[in-house]
């Protein structure tokens, strides 16, 4: 008999506190996940996919799954931060593989249309993700020095490759003071 | 009136629940290496810690006495903090996206935090009446709540400091942690109870 009354009483304990967990869970329902909408805010939408997603909606979504947060190259070391923040994680560096063209050293570049070979096709007009190729059909297409984010996709659909990746000259007005080149020993 | 207070600097600084007494010290090295994490997951403890006493109180006094099941106390503790807990992990994700994401696993996890499992059945031992249990909730929880925002500021800091290659991580951690204890033995004798 007892053993009854015990089983029937935890068994109206737990009955109640489902109850109450149910409604809070009606009652404290979150839609979508606004993390990710806060992330895809923080990315340039550039969409040139160099993370290795789609596009930036993608990243922000695998970002708040848990992918590494310094995959993003056209946003740089800024946009690092500001997801670190947003997180509330450490601040990476750069990844290696998604450095802006490491091959060609690891300052910013833009690309560069070699216009006597351009053909017109007009293709890496509609690759690029910030409008900074200028042309028309088989008119020869220019670079907009200062709109191109260096993000290399209209390199791939050329099909005469009179595109290449330059390397922007460092001037006074673009040069920055690396502090993480200069070797920092602690004297003991 | 005094005793109320007086309990509550007991509870909080003189039998600490994590540096004297030794509970809850998974979330007190686990949440401990950011301070904003530590406070975070301070709150939460602390909200889970003083529903969990009020609600264990009345449980036993209303439910479990009356029938002579005394003895299913630790069970349906475990039944209310686990429910405590689930609450708060909604009210939490509903309210505060970023430090639901910062406390993670942590949050689910004040389920199996013994201090709060500690509070219900110490309340039970030393025959607290209803208020007395809230303040000893609390006061727990702000004792846990005290030392942890220490303890990370104190780990932000060892981050940076210059510690030999042996002792880096989570052996200073250990260190700075013992030493703590040691620190608050000096509060005994400040309270009597």
């Amino acid at each position: 008999m007892n053993i009854l009354i015990a089983i029937l009483v935890l068994g109206l304990i737990a009955a109640l506190f489902g109850a109450i967990l149910g409604y809070a869970s009606v009652r404290f329902h979150v839609e979508g996940d606004p993390i990710v909408e806060q992330l895809d805010a923080l990315l340039p939408q550039t969409q040139c996919g160099q993370c290795g997603y789609p596009g930036c909606k993608p990243y922000a979504q695998a970002v708040a799954n848990g992918e590494a947060i310094n995959k993003c190259a056209p946003g740089g070391e800024d946009t690092i931060k500001k997801i670190a923040d947003l997180l509330g994680v450490d601040v990476e560096p750069l990844d290696e593989n998604h450095e802006l063209n490491s091959s060609l050293g690891n300052g910013p570049t833009v690309a560069f249309i070699i216009e006597e070979d351009c053909i017109g096709c007009t293709k890496c007009i509609q690759a690029c993700p910030v409008d900074a190729i200028l042309g028309a059909a088989k008119q020869m297409h220019t670079i907009l020095i200062d709109e191109c984010t260096g993000c290399d996709l209209c390199v791939a659909p050329c099909p005469v490759d009179c595109i290449e990746m330059r390397p922007i000259p460092e001037t006074i007005q673009n040069w920055q003071w690396d502090l993480n080149k200069i070797a920092v020993k602690q004297v003991d | 009136m005094t005793d109320y207070i007086l309990l509550l600097i007991g509870t909080v600084l003189v039998n600490n629940f994590v540096l004297v007494q030794f509970l809850g010290l998974c979330p007190f090295m686990g949440v401990s290496s950011r301070t904003e994490t530590a406070i975070g997951m301070s709150f939460a403890t602390t909200f889970v810690m003083t529903l969990a006493s009020l609600l264990s109180y009345l449980v036993t006094t209303y439910i479990l006495a009356p029938l002579n099941l005394e003895y299913l106390t630790t069970m349906s503790f475990i039944l209310v903090i686990a429910v405590v807990v689930q609450f708060t992990e909604m009210v939490v994700h509903k309210t505060s996206t970023s430090l639901y994401r910062l406390l993670g696993i942590f949050l689910p996890l004040i389920t199996t935090n013994c201090a709060v499992l500690g509070v219900a059945l110490l309340n039970l031992r030393l025959e607290h009446n209803f208020f007395e249990s809230i303040v000893y909730g609390f006061g727990a929880a702000a004792g846990f709540s005290l030392v942890l925002v220490m303890f990370s500021a104190m780990r932000e800091k060892l981050v940076n400091a210059d510690v030999p290659t042996p002792f880096k991580g989570a052996a200073i951690a250990m260190i700075t942690a013992g030493l703590m204890s040691l620190a608050f033995m000096g509060f005994s004798g400040l309270v009597k109870i």
